[in-house]
């Protein structure tokens, strides 16, 4: 007997109670479509320019040392860094694992501390910091 | 209940489970999600770990099979990742049927050009067609 009931669909963003897990999840779908729509095309952006020469490639140095593209750059730096720590998250939940509550509150807070620290660690080394 | 099929036996009997298909496209984004948790590593650290970050150095490096070959694999899965992850977040919001039809065929074309521009950018420069 095929159920008849409407299909459940996603809940959206007004009906959750901020917390640590909807928050990350959220952010990682956001930081995702960031880096799938910016991310992507900057990457393909900066190959064309790389393979057709320096004068290519001065137009989108000129781009990513303008105040507005280090910020997209430092954006999508941490948004990289905060969808692969949520995506390993990701798949520990899925082999249903970490569901407790503690874990997962602090292992969602855990991935972002740690892509605001790797933000910072890899803009401070581009800079010319060494420890 | 083969790899990748998203009811449960029972599920299906009841008519529950996926309401079309989808088992195969979650499966397919966690397999790329891990193949990108390693190519994306090497990306970070190859741009930590470069001499510089000039053009001359950045060429080199993508001419380099050890470069181009990790590179292409990152632009083809980085982009079905994108298009699958994208895909979930239009699934989600967009319900009617044309209009979602039409966005993910948009994001289909968008992700294969996107791709197809960044690998010839790879090409050209490791068999050195552009200057």
């Amino acid at each position: 007997m095929a159920s008849t009931r409407p299909r459940p669909l996603s809940p959206h963003l007004t009906i959750w109670r901020w917390g640590p897990a909807m928050a990350v999840s959220i952010l990682h779908r956001a930081t995702g479509i960031a880096l799938s729509v910016a991310g992507l095309a900057i990457l393909a952006w900066w190959l064309m320019a790389l393979a057709q020469g320096p004068e290519a490639y001065a137009v989108f140095s000129k781009a990513a040392h303008s105040p507005i593209g280090i910020i997209i750059l430092v954006g999508l730096t941490w948004s990289f860094f905060q969808h692969l720590l949520s995506g390993i998250r990701h798949l520990v939940t899925d082999s249903g694992a970490a569901f407790e509550l503690g874990i997962n509150k602090s292992s969602a807070i855990l991935t972002i501390v740690g892509s605001v620290i790797l933000t910072i660690l890899l803009w401070a080394w581009l800079l010319g910091v060494r420890p | 209940m083969s790899i990748g099929d998203s009811s449960t036996p029972i599920g299906k009997a009841q008519g529950l489970g996926s309401a079309r298909e989808g088992g195969e496209h979650w499966l397919t984004e966690r397999v790329t999600s891990i193949a990108l948790l390693l190519l994306g590593s090497w990306f970070i650290a190859s741009l930590l770990l470069l001499p510089g970050l000039d053009p001359h150095t950045l060429a080199e490096w993508l001419k380099a099979p050890s470069g181009a070959i990790p590179m292409a694999l990152l632009v083809v899965v980085g982009f079905k990742h994108a298009l699958d992850g994208m895909k979930v977040f239009v699934d989600d919001y967009v319900h009617e049927p044309g209009s979602n039809f039409v966005i993910n065929t948009l994001l289909l074309f968008l992700a294969v050009a996107g791709a197809a521009i960044a690998l010839y950018a790879l090409a050209a420069l490791a068999f050195g067609g552009a200057q």
